[in-house]
């Protein structure tokens, strides 16, 4: 793993490519690695691209990539898809709009499928990030699979999000509801050169006028296809980024992932740990039984683990 | 948990018929695999980079313009330069039969000509893929 991980910051696509794979597949040495590589993480910057399928995220975000680039940045690229619920598989067709970079060391790009996931992204993605972070990537990018209405993760994870819209897929009610609609900190209406696409605009400032911000998001017209808009948007990121980072909500977003992190490993160790505990399938078989209710299962458990709460300790004082 | 087969399956050369990739990627997909595919008008080079980041266990190289004996090998070739030899190489498009014991010489696997079943395929190479 020394190997790996010393390639890996040294910049060796290949390092990171492996890396990548143990971390995403939850294989040996994925701890070894994530703990080496952690420290020297918090240097990038997070950039998120969601919104409905076909939207254009994965062509536009191929356009962002050639910005950035021209301006001398390297990027990493997440793109996300999803698994068939019923066989498992996926078909990662994200980076097809983005292959004009294929060839460019100072893209990296990476496909990850859901995996039942829910919420947008995969499980593994942000210790996907860590490695892309650490490998030196200044701006990493993450396409979240074509959301809905709900699936917000990414706003948990990255400084700038861009919520993508196409005219035609709702009226003013639909726009105003909760969700997706709210974690935009720019929005791209994109193929602005459909019908629809004024309305839409229209729509989304009359909706902006009731929300209570000092700063509210920028929203931008896009053809991604023709690269038309592009510019605009990406000044447009910059400038929020810069916000982000002069107003000091970079330090409150930080430990607000982390916070997140932590909760990710807390509930996964915590499971590990109870589930595999011997008194766990006679507890499974009293809560079946009605013997016990599933809170004093959960109870005697702890007990088990040697986390028994407070006051109870203090009882027996 | 083991982990999934990552294949990717693409296009190189200036052949523009993928209803083929497009029938594979889906029956990979079905199979429980995670197919990248990056469409038509690849180079070997191209499709070499993406193997190498996406850290694929095996590609599927389709072309129906004639062009494989040239291309196909290339894909080989790259990938040994760049270390990537343990990557599992297939092909099918339209391969005359007199051209596979070359191709196969050159490192590719397999060769699923018209006609052959997806089923073929999803064996293959769950059987040849290098385990983890």
């Amino acid at each position: 793993m020394e190997d790996l991980v010393a390639g890996l910051l040294a910049g060796k696509v290949r390092s990171l490519a492996k890396a990548i794979t143990i971390v995403e597949n939850d294989l040996p040495g994925k701890r070894e690695i994530l703990q080496s590589v952690y420290p020297k993480t918090g240097r990038a910057y997070l950039l998120g691209i969601t919104g409905p399928p076909g939207a254009g995220k994965s062509t536009l975000t191929d356009k962002i990539i050639a910005h950035l680039r021209a301006a001398g940045k390297s990027v990493g690229v997440i793109a996300v898809d999803p698994s068939s619920p019923f066989s498992g598989g996926a078909i990662l067709g994200d980076r097809i709009r983005m292959q004009q970079h294929a060839l460019d060391d100072g893209v990296f790009i990476r496909s990850m499928a859901t995996r039942s996931h829910l919420g947008g992204l995969a499980k593994n993605t942000v210790d996907v990030i860590h490695l892309f972070d650490a490998a030196g990537k200044d701006v990493i990018i993450i396409e979240t699979v074509g959301v809905g209405q709900d699936e917000v993760d990414i706003v948990r994870i990255a400084q700038t999000t861009v919520v993508v819209m196409v005219p035609g897929l709702g009226d003013s009610v639909q726009i105003s509801k909760a969700g997706v609609m709210e974690i935009a900190d720019l929005f791209a209406v994109n193929k602005a050169d459909r019908d629809g696409a004024d309305k839409l605009v229209n729509e989304l400032r009359a909706m902006l006028e009731m929300v209570k911000a000092e700063v509210k998001p920028e929203i931008f017209r896009t053809v991604a296809t023709d690269g038309v808009g592009i510019t605009e948007l990406v000044e447009g990121i910059f400038a929020h980024g810069k916000r982000v980072e002069e107003s000091g909500l970079v330090a409150e977003k930080r430990s607000l992932q982390a916070e997140n992190e932590l909760k990710a490993y807390i509930y996964d160790m915590i499971m590990e740990r109870i589930t595999g505990l011997d008194s766990y399938r006679a507890v499974v078989r009293q809560v079946a039984a009605k013997e016990l209710t599933p809170m004093s299962g959960v109870e005697q458990l702890f007990t088990g683990l040697g986390m028994a709460k407070e006051e109870e300790n203090a009882e027996e004082d | 948990m083991s982990k999934k087969i990552k294949v990717l399956i693409a296009k190189p050369g200036l052949d523009g018929h993928d209803r083929g990739a497009k029938v594979v990627s889906r029956a990979l997909r079905d199979a429980g695999m995670e197919v990248i595919y990056t469409g038509i008008r690849q180079t070997p080079e191209q499709i070499v980079a993406t193997a190498i980041q996406e850290d694929v266990d095996s590609i599927g190289l389709s072309c129906l313009s004639g062009a494989h004996n040239k291309l196909f090998p290339k894909v080989v070739d790259l990938l040994r330069e760049k270390g990537a030899d343990d990557v599992l190489v297939f092909g099918g498009g339209i391969i005359p039969d007199e051209d596979i014991p070359g191709l196969k010489q050159a490192g590719i696997a397999a060769i699923f000509l018209p006609g052959a079943s997806t089923e073929e395929t999803i064996e293959f190479i769950r059987q040849n893929v290098k385990s983890v």
